[in-house]
This record gives structure tokens, sequence and C-alpha cells, in this order.
């Protein structure tokens, strides 16, 4: 082997080095600036309404009152509805694909379920407002109001719009993405850990229970999270499914709003600089929410994978 | 001789490869029976035959008869998860759960096979790791992973594990490869005291393991079974000339 002086190493060496600081820098400069941009431009709503802002519970461009608790409202309750939707049925896909499909079959559908997370998201809202509202209006909330009518959550008009609408096509779009990362995270679990728990006389699902589902549940929990990230931050589709008013209401029949959708709907149309920087102040807080989502992640996955996983490397 | 366990005409593959090939071998009621041979001639694969878990692969197939007392475990009507609960198995690399505690380890078998009335867990898993050799090792930190433990540790958990469930048949896949001379003896005594209850079939590639503990030694080469006989004649007396190089050491 040719030895390379040691001045050559040390310039290549310092220049690489200095190209990753940049490269690391720049991305703490995109944040900055975002951050700079969110503050800067929301700084009228916030001088006039100060942190209470975030607390209004009244939306209102035509009066020049602005409060944002509708729209966090609208923005957490209908991703934890998507949540709550997709993470037994991804979990459900990632495990019939890792332990239970025959083998020709995985491939295809592993395929076929990342190809639903290509699909852009207008396409997701018109297929919301063509076939997912009427379904809603006519099946699924006169089934749940007659059934569970007694929980303030399922009572009311049944409008097909609404939060529950905006939750299911949320449900929809995130199921890709988290059975997609729960099935690497299963295929991860390694055999040898399966094949010692079989052994013993374990059935399939016992199996699956005791050993496959524990090895994989820090990685499953990020896969959540993930998933929840990219509902809360989902604009198009639930604009058109929603019915974009700003409201709190118990039922989740109700029409409702999220941050990101309003500020779509509303930005390109503000009446005055008090309206449009309400909207960025909104989106300031949609990045706080995002931030703290993240921070807990990072917190709840490291408290589960303190538990060392691997003691049988393969 | 009462045979607990026929393997009969039997072969395994690997997608084309053939790893075992048309193998017939008894193995007695109370007995150990050793199988020997060079690496990658098939041991492994057989003996994870025997409790189907080969099947388990992708592109894997097998042909012929397991009897287990005079029951083809092969046959449509086998309940898998009885079927081995009945054959425990030992592996080649220790495999403890990884997110489990060491206590648990040992009482997982017993929570799926369920606790027979009137015993209790903590006495099950006592006793089991008592047997292996390690509850001195692990009695204070029953409750801890099994991460820390040492390989020859771990090993000996896996046998707890298995024994905890009280199969009747044991299947050791070389289960002292991992462990140091002095761990190798306690569980080749723990074999002797075990054989008067379970059927031990073991793999092992160590010659005077072989020797010390089995009854009947089975000697494997590129998937066939060369010669099985009594200990004591495969070592003092073989007949085919290969075993004679093979124990000799002149190869493998
Ligand atoms: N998962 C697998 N896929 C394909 N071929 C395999 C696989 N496992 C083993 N084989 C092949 O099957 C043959 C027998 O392997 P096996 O593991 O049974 O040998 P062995 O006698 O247990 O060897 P060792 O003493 O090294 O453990 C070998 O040729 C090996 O390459
Ligand atoms: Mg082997």
């Amino acid at each position: 082997m040719r030895k390379k002086s040691y001045k050559a190493w040390l310039e290549g060496d310092i220049a690489f080095r200095g190209f990753t600081y940049l490269a690391a820098l720049s991305l703490v400069g995109v944040v900055l600036a975002i951050l700079w941009v969110l503050v800067e431009k929301s700084q009228l709503t916030f001088t006039k309404f100060g942190p209470g802002f975030a607390l209004g519970s009244r939306w209102d461009p035509v009066h020049g009152v602005f409060g944002a608790l509708p729209l966090v409202y609208g923005t957490v309750v209908s991703s934890l509805i998507a949540l709550a939707i997709a993470l037994p049925l991804s979990l459900g896909i990632a495990i019939y694909l890792t332990q239970l499909a025959p083998h020709w079959l995985r491939g295809p559908v592993s395929f076929l379920v990342e190809l639903l997370a290509a699909i852009p998201s207008v396409v997701y809202g018109l297929w919301g407002v063509f076939v997912l509202v009427p379904w809603v209006r006519s099946s699924v909330e006169p089934v749940l109001g007659s059934a569970l009518g007694f929980l303030p959550l399922f009572r009311g008009a049944p409008y097909g719009f609404g939060m529950l609408a905006a939750g299911i096509i949320l449900a929809i779009m995130i199921t890709p993405t988290i059975s997609a990362v729960s099935r690497e995270v299963l295929l991860a679990v390694p055999r040898s850990q399966q094949e010692a728990m079989l052994a013993l006389g374990a059935t399939r699902w016992e199996t699956i229970r005791m050993v496959v589902l524990p090895y994989g549940r820090s990685g499953i929990l990020g896969a959540a999270i993930l998933g929840l990230g990219r509902a809360l931050g989902e604009t198009m589709a639930v604009t058109m499914v929603i019915g974009n008013r700003p409201q709190i209401s118990p039922s989740l029949f109700e029409l409702a709003q999220t941050i990101a959708s309003i500020i779509a709907n509303e930005f390109s149309e503000a009446f005055n600089d008090l309206h449009l920087s309400a909207l960025v102040a909104a989106g300031f807080i949609l990045f706080v929410i995002t931030l703290l989502l993240h921070v807990m992640a990072r917190l709840l996955v490291w408290r589960v994978a303190r538990v060392p996983q691997g003691v049988t490397r393969e | 001789m009462n045979v607990k366990l026929l393997v009969e005409e039997f072969s395994a593959w690997y997608g084309k490869n053939q790893a075992v090939k048309d193998v017939t071998l008894p193995v007695p009621l109370h007995q150990v029976t050793a199988i020997i041979g060079p690496s990658g001639c098939g041991k492994s694969t057989l003996i994870r035959c025997l409790n189907r878990l080969h099947e388990l692969l992708p592109g894997t197939r097998t042909k012929g008869r397991v009897m287990l007392d005079g029951q083809d475990i092969y046959s449509d009507n086998m309940d898998l998860a009885e079927l081995r609960h009945r054959i425990g198995m030992v592996f080649q690399k220790p495999n403890p759960f990884s997110t489990m505690s060491i206590f648990n380890n040992v009482a997982a078998g017993v929570r799926v096979n369920g606790l027979r009335p009137g015993t209790k867990m903590e006495d099950i898993v006592e006793k089991s790791l008592r047997m292996a050799a390690l509850w001195d090792e692990v009695k204070d930190r029953l409750h801890e992973s099994p991460y820390n433990l040492s390989g020859g540790q771990q090993q000996r958990l896996c046998i707890a594990r298995a024994l905890a469930v009280e199969p009747e048949v044991l299947l050791m896949d070389e289960p002292c490869s991992a462990l140091d001379p002095a761990s190798t003896l306690k569980v080749e005594e723990l074999i002797a005291d075990l054989k008067s209850r379970y059927t031990i079939l073991m793999v092992t590639h160590n010659m005077q393991q072989a020797a010390r503990v089995a009854d009947y030694t089975a000697f494997f080469l590129n998937g066939q079974m060369i010669e099985y006989g009594l200990t004591t004649e495969i070592f003092t007396n073989p007949k085919d000339k290969r075993t004679e190089d093979y124990i000799s050491g002149r190869f493998g």
C-alpha cells in the first residue's frame, strides 16, 4: 500500500471536515431562519393578544379577534384519531407481512403499501370528498351515533365532513408510513429469538406477542411518532374534508379546523396584516407542537430502548 | 432397546442443497445419543428437523418419517406447539430472550404451556436454574436482563429454559461449545442426571465428551449417517474406515 504524505492526509482531512461542518451548520441555519420568520411575522398578533393567543377560543377574521385554541384542538384531535386507527391497522399489516403471509406474497404487498405512501395528498383529498365523506355520512356516523350515542363524542347530525372524516383520511395516509417502518422493525427481530420461543412450544401468536413485538417496541414507537408527526402537518387532504370551521366541539361529527389547513385556506385572502400575522402565529404554534412531540419521542424511545436489545447479534 | 424417537429414511434440503441424506437413526428412551461429525455434515439440520423448526426457513423441504412413541411427527394432524413442548431444544448459539429478565426467560415456556396445578413458578425457575448449574450465579439478579451474562452463562440459561417445561426429549446442539471446562463438566453431570427422566440427543464436536456422556453415538459425514452403535463400540472398534479416521483425528 502506498503511503500518503502526512501533509496530503492533513489537507484532505481538513477540507472534508470543513465541508461536513458547513453542511451541519447550514441545517442549523435553516432552522434559525424559519424560527426568525415565524417570530418576526407573528409579532403583531403576539403583541396584541399576548400568549393568550394560544388559548383564545375564537377565531374571527371579520372582527379581528384571533385565538388559536380551536385550531390546536382540531390539529391534535384529528391526528390522535388518525393514530388510534392507523397504529393497530399498521401493526396488523406489518405482522402479517413479516410473520404470516406466504413468502411469495410478501414482496408485492410490501411494495403496494409503500406505493400508497407516494400518492399525493390532494388525490387522497379528492377521494375523501367523493368516497369517504358520503360513506361517513350515510354509514359510519349513523352507526356510531346509534351504538355509542350516549358518549358526547358521537352525538350530533351526520354531516360527513368534519373531525371524524379528517381523522379517517389522515389514518389512511399515515398507515403506509407506520406499517412500512414497523415492517422493517419486525424484520430486524432475529430469527434465533423467534425460534427459541417456538421451540418451547409457543404458538405463532404467542411468539409474536412475547418475543417479536417486545423486541420491536422502541422501533414501533418511533414509527407511531413518525406517523403522528405527518398527521399533524398534513394540509391538503384535511382541508378538503374537515369542514374548515374553527370551533371546539366534543362531538367528532362536528366540523373543525386544523392549523395547517387554516393557513392554506386563509393565507392568500387574508383581510389585513393582523390576520396574516395571526396565521403565522398559528404556524409558530404548530412548529412548537411538533418540536415537543419529537422531544417527547426521543425521551420515550430512549426510555424503552434502555433495556438492551441484542443479547444475540445476528 | 426401547426406542423413543425413530428417524426413518429421512432427508432434508435447503433449496437444491441436500443437507441430510436418507438417515435412519434410533434414539433410545432414557439414554444419551450423540451425533458427531465434521462441520457442515448436517448435524444441526437433522436436529432442527426433529422439532420441525427446519421447515420454517423458506425454500426448505424434508422427506421421510420421524416417529415419536410410534407416531409420525410429520403427519398432518401433528400439533406443532404440543410437539415442541414434548421435544425441547438447546440451540448451538446461546439465544436467551433479550427483552425478558433472567427469571422470565426461564418462566416463558411454562407460561405458554400452562403452569401445572399445585406448582409455583418461583420453584420451577429455581429448580431449573439449579439443574443448569446457574442458580448461584444469578440468584441475586433474577430480574435483570440476561444481557450482562457471559456466553457460557447465557447458554446455561437456555438449558434451564428448556428444562423448565419438562420435555420428554431434549435436543442439544453443541450445548457446551460456548462453555469453559468447569461449566462443561457441570453440564455433562447434568446430562448424566437427566438421563433417568429424559431422552437426550446431543450434537458435539468434542469426542471426549461423546465418549464420556453418550450411550450411543452416530457418526455423520456429508449428510449421511456412516455409522451408529454403542459409544464404546464406535470409539474402540469402528467398523467403517471413515469413522476410524475421524475419531482418530485424521480429518474433519
Ligand atoms: N440456513 C441455511 N441455508 C442454506 N444452507 C444451509 C443453511 N444452514 C445450513 N446449510 C447448509 O447445510 C449443510 C449442513 O449444515 P449444518 O448446519 O446442519 O451443519 P452442522 O453439521 O451442524 O455443522 P457445524 O458443526 O458447523 O454446526 C451445510 O452444507 C450448510 O452449508
Ligand atoms: Mg451445527
